[in-house]
């Protein structure tokens, strides 16, 4: 404990290094939970469907993706995604290539995860309910958007805020491609200052003080939600 | 694209190995060792920890359990071995020259365990509360009791989430390549780099892996069937979620 070196916790560490890395993470996170939830959803549809020539590409892409480390996509997006993509995004295509694929990356990669989670979440509605909605003359897709779905969301919604949890500390992998996340930030500020060993320490307090923080939230959450039902 | 070359597995990296292919089956096996030793670790600890938090009046070792459980799950894997590999060694003298194998293996299992830990304290609560008061009843002690009428039952309910853990132990392994174990990952990012057959050699590499998984769910399955207690109905939704 001796030889640590407590004033290199100040503020400028934080703005230089690190609020650069922490927002590329809450975005990664932000948008791969959306995007994972959107592609999710129609991924769990089509394993839902009954027909065989939309479940069975659906089950190989979501049991494949469950059953690679996600270190391996991430290198395999980096290496597949063609540079031409890249130049869409003109300048920022070209300074930010890591940051883009890993945003790809996780979209694709969580959808997987979300799937299985929207699949329970839709099968949990009682059948009587799809009935009813046919009952009343719905098509497929409004009995989907406006009976199913809601519910599906809500019941799933502590388990989805858990999965975005996980995808949160997930987000400090694209190291592999050397993505500047909170992770690299923290990790460039200790290299600098020569102080690995408190950059590293403080890199955790700081994930687990988020992640304890919002699984506690997500425990009250489902408290409320489990009252009312 | 489009043009394989699979004979870049034969080409000599000029090192250790005398070809890729001898190098990524080397790489495979630290794969497996790592994996292995830390399911060891995680299963000894998350069993130990799992317990102590259904121990009856034992509140402090209930809050100790619960601590353990999240500290170790609320930091990311990859943080937790830059942890174990530059901070715990530089602060506890005795962990200096501890090579890095270890390190990951003891920063995965206790990763794991704390998740397992979950896994046998949901497994040991899904069982009616009759279980254990049918063995206090009959004068068993709490050690006793736990040995011979909870725990039994309570692993044979958790093998279904010890499996999908034992297959994410694998998975999971891959972060090792932070810290220069040479398993399966930094095989392949270093083949990459070495011969720009980037395809073929992450192909060779997911098959691996692929084929890890498929074995330990094999494995599992196998061992579920054969512990199984007949006319003892396993709940399926019991144990926790997890990844």
């Amino acid at each position: 404990m001796m030889n640590l070196d407590l004033s290199f916790y100040n503020w400028d560490v934080i703005s230089n290094f690190v609020i650069k890395g922490f927002y590329f993470s809450i975005m990664l996170t932000v948008v791969a939970t959306i995007g994972g939830v959107i592609f999710g959803t129609i991924l769990a549809l089509m394993r839902l469907s009954g027909k065989k020539w939309l479940d069975a590409p659906a089950a190989l892409y979501v049991n494949g993706m469950r059953s690679i480390p996600l270190v391996m996509v991430i290198l395999w997006f980096f290496l597949l995604v063609p540079a031409s993509f890249y130049s869409l995004f003109g300048s920022l295509g070209s300074n930010y290539r890591s940051e883009i694929s890993a945003v790809i990356t996780f979209v694709a990669f969580e959808a997987a995860y979300f799937s299985e989670i929207m699949r329970a979440g839709i099968q949990s509605i009682p059948r009587g309910q799809v009935n009813a909605g046919q009952a009343v003359g719905m098509t497929y897709g409004q009995n989907m958007r406006l009976v199913v779905l809601p519910q599906a969301f809500r019941n799933m919604l502590p388990v989805l805020l858990t999965q975005t949890i996980i995808l949160f500390q997930d987000t400090s992998l694209v190291y592999a491609i050397g993505a500047y996340d909170m992770l690299k930030g923290f990790e460039t500020a200790g290299k600098n200052f020569g102080r690995p060993i408190e950059a590293y320490l403080l890199a955790a307090v700081v994930y687990f003080a988020m992640c304890y923080a919002l699984s506690w939230l997500v425990k009250r959450l489902h408290k409320k939600i489990a009252i009312i039902r | 694209m489009g043009n394989w070359d699979w004979q870049v597995f034969l080409q000599d990296p000029g090192g250790e190995y005398p070809s890729y292919l001898q190098w990524m089956l080397s790489a495979w096996g630290w794969t497996v060792s790592v994996a292995l030793l830390a399911l060891i670790v995680a299963l000894v600890l998350g069993s130990l920890i799992g317990i102590i938090r259904t121990l009856p009046d034992s509140p402090w070792l209930v809050r100790f359990g619960n601590a353990w459980v999240e500290l170790f799950r609320n930091i990311p894997l990859l943080v937790q071995i830059f942890l174990w590999y530059h901070v715990i060694p530089a602060l506890v003298p005795v962990m200096k020259g501890v090579p890095s194998f270890i390190l990951v293996v003891l920063a995965l299992g206790f990763f794991t365990s704390a998740r397992i830990a979950e896994q046998v304290r949901s497994g040991i609560q899904a069982l009616p509360k009759g279980q254990r008061y049918a063995g206090m009843a009959v004068g068993f002690t709490t050690p006793q009791y736990y040995r011979y009428v909870i725990l039994p039952m309570a692993y044979r309910i958790i093998i279904p989430p010890l499996t999908s853990e034992t297959m994410n132990i694998f998975k999971n392994s891959s972060v090792a390549f932070a810290v220069s174990v040479t398993e399966l990952t930094m095989f392949a990012m270093q083949a990459q780099e070495e011969t720009s057959r980037g395809i073929e050699v992450y192909l060779a590499v997911t098959a691996c892996y692929v084929v890890s998984a498929l074995a330990i769910n094999r494995l599992m399955a196998f061992i579920e069937k054969k512990t199984r207690v007949p006319g003892f109905i396993v709940s399926a939704s019991a144990g926790g979620g997890g990844h």
